[in-house]
């Protein structure tokens, strides 16, 4: 698990679009260099994946462009109350789960 | 008396460093200022990227929003917005944005997946610039088609490349 901080509004009206942000501490380390000789593999963030009441709304894919600590802005429309949970996925396979819970009135 | 015109204006500006930010479409300035080296035609790999996601579609210019930074003191990290006109109905809506980079060493920077439930086309990231360049945003919609827009960064300290 690493720190992350996400941005999500904790009520909302039924159709109303929220906008979310989520921030994750990495490195994003890019495994080339300069002179194009790999000191350090590449360890990345590949993926965010977003649930909201158990169907995705959100995909990122990220490259080594993106940089260090992975921000993402994004937005969805309230539907009904329920849970939306973050996964990031590392080269390594380490995942980080966060789960914030939304409630729609 | 000299009337500039808004390339000029740009330039003269951009140069004296008291123009952050700008929204800018297809850009065509020639980086006749200081940054991390002139501007220079776009790479091979972004040039395979691009052909690769269009697979023999065309890319219209239009409907993408990519609102960069004009200058970019630090390039290891630039955020960016990014917006499409879109209803984002079941019908017709934006699946994937692509943000591809013409000078970095990995032309793909991120990609986006939405759908109707995303209410809006709108997303915003920081990434890495090594050197002063065009990003592209290119819209896939439901439909089958590519739109993009095009923004210019001058980069004054390039991303390091060293490992992260």
């Amino acid at each position: 698990m690493r720190p992350s901080r996400i941005v999500i509004p904790e009520t909302a009206k039924a159709g109303e679009v929220i906008e979310i942000k989520a921030l994750i501490q990495h490195p994003m380390v890019t495994g080339h260099t300069a002179a194009g000789a790999n000191t350090e593999p590449r360890d990345i963030i590949h993926t965010l994946a977003v649930t909201y009441d158990g169907a995705e709304i959100f995909r990122a894919d990220f490259f080594p462009g993106v940089a260090a600590n992975p921000y993402v802005a994004f937005t969805t429309r309230a539907t009904v109350s329920g849970d939306v949970v973050f996964t990031w996925t590392d080269d390594k396979g380490e995942e980080t789960r966060q789960t914030r819970t939304l409630r729609v009135s | 008396m000299t009337i500039l015109d808004r390339r000029q204006f740009l330039i003269v500006t951009t140069s004296a460093a008291v123009l952050p930010a700008g929204k800018a479409k297809a850009t065509d300035s020639d980086a006749s200022v200081s940054g991390a080296g002139a501007k220079k035609p776009p790479s091979a790999p972004y040039l395979e990227a691009r052909n690769a996601l269009a697979g023999g579609r065309t890319i219209t210019l239009g409907r993408v929003s990519l609102d960069l930074p004009r200058l970019a003191e630090n390039g290891n990290s630039v955020t960016l917005k990014i917006s499409v006109e879109s209803p984002m109905t079941a019908a017709d809506h934006v699946k994937t944005i692509h943000l591809l980079s013409e000078q970095n060493p990995i032309a793909t920077v991120a990609r986006f997946h939405l759908s109707p439930r995303s209410g809006r086309a709108f997303v915003s990231t920081s990434i890495r610039l090594a050197a002063t360049q065009n990003i592209n945003a290119i819209a896939e919609m439901s439909d089958g088609t590519l739109w993009e827009a095009q923004a210019e960064s001058i980069v004054l300290l390039a991303a390091c490349t060293d490992g992260g």
